[in-house]
């Protein structure tokens, strides 16, 4: 056996339902209290740290909007891989964390669609305007809702899983759309002044409260994350332990 | 502080979001432990868990 294929039937071993279950029972408490801390300091930095010379006391809504508008992303990134898991090694967590993912990432959307309308008003003078940016995100948002709906109406659960899994990678278009929108096209929305080649464009005032608040959302996400993909697992198996109550009875009779 | 109303509702709507959205999980998971302990006690159990019984 190769390298590649040992270190994959590794992780497929360690990523079995049961496995996972058992992971997820000792990690869920760490991370959901990791998650608080970093929300506390996140939020005090928040409040404490100076307004801007020109946005004011607004500078505030970024440590919100960012990390919300990077989870919309990152969530999307998750769910694509996991798309790739179901369609290539049809391994069985694939889809349960891509169907965890969905309601989290519209939610994170939602969120930063909302509090950048919240910051537009003030400082653009409108809470919308359909450009490159803004529209590729609504487009985010929406189809997370079609996934959600996609999955939701189909009752066969292999069949779900596979349409899905095509239907999101598909989608994965958009995640560079939205991110190089602001190049590519003449946007109200501002370019990228963080994750740039040459460095941070913003001062260290409003990098350090944007940071933790950013480890603090994904954190939230991941905690999120992990118990979902376990309801999801018990759901799945509540469902087949009545099938098999409802066979065994049917033979009684 | 000026822009107060901007600045604080969009902390309010991101904590209503962050705790709609960690209750929703919560009660879900709540809900399925008690299908789950339900259908234990109705003596419908997984073939694996079944096994380690009756060893």
């Amino acid at each position: 056996m190769s390298q590649t294929s040992l270190a994959i039937s590794k992780f497929s071993d360690l990523a079995n339902p049961t496995r996972f279950l058992a992971l997820a029972a000792r990690v869920i408490p760490w991370l959901a209290g990791i998650t608080a801390l970093c929300f506390l300091i996140g939020l005090y930095l928040s409040f404490s740290t100076e307004g801007d010379y020109q946005q004011g006391e607004t500078v505030r809504i970024m440590y919100v909007h960012v990390p919300a508008a990077w989870l919309s992303m990152m969530c999307y990134t998750i769910m694509s891989v996991s798309a790739i898991g179901t369609l290539v090694w049809r391994h069985p967590l694939a889809d349960v964390s891509a169907r965890a993912a969905a309601p989290l990432g519209a939610t994170f959307t939602l969120l930063a669609l909302v509090t950048g309308s919240l910051w537009g008003k003030p400082m653009w003078g409108t809470w919308w305007v359909w450009d490159a940016r803004l529209t590729s995100v609504f487009v985010l948002f929406l189809m997370y809702l079609g996934l959600i709906a996609l999955g939701r109406a189909i009752d066969d659960p292999s069949k779900a899983a596979r349409v899905s899994a095509v239907l999101i990678l598909v989608g994965f278009i958009n995640i560079p759309i939205i991110k190089f929108s602001v190049e590519w096209w003449n946007t109200l929305h501002q370019s990228a002044s963080v994750m740039r080649l040459d460095g941070p464009a913003i001062d260290p005032e409003f990098l350090r409260p944007l940071f933790v608040m950013a480890i603090a959302f994904t954190l939230l996400f991941f905690t999120l994350h992990i118990m979902a993909m376990r309801n999801e697992i018990w759901r799945r198996r509540i469902a087949a332990q009545r099938r098999l109550a409802a066979r065994m009875a049917s033979r009684e009779e | 502080m000026t822009h107060a109303f901007y600045v604080y509702a969009s902390y309010g709507f991101a904590a209503f979001m962050t705790a709609a959205v960690t209750l929703w999980t919560w009660a879900d998971g709540r809900a399925r432990r008690r299908e789950l302990a339900a259908l234990e006690a109705a003596g419908i159990r997984r073939r694996s868990a079944r096994k380690r019984d009756s060893e």
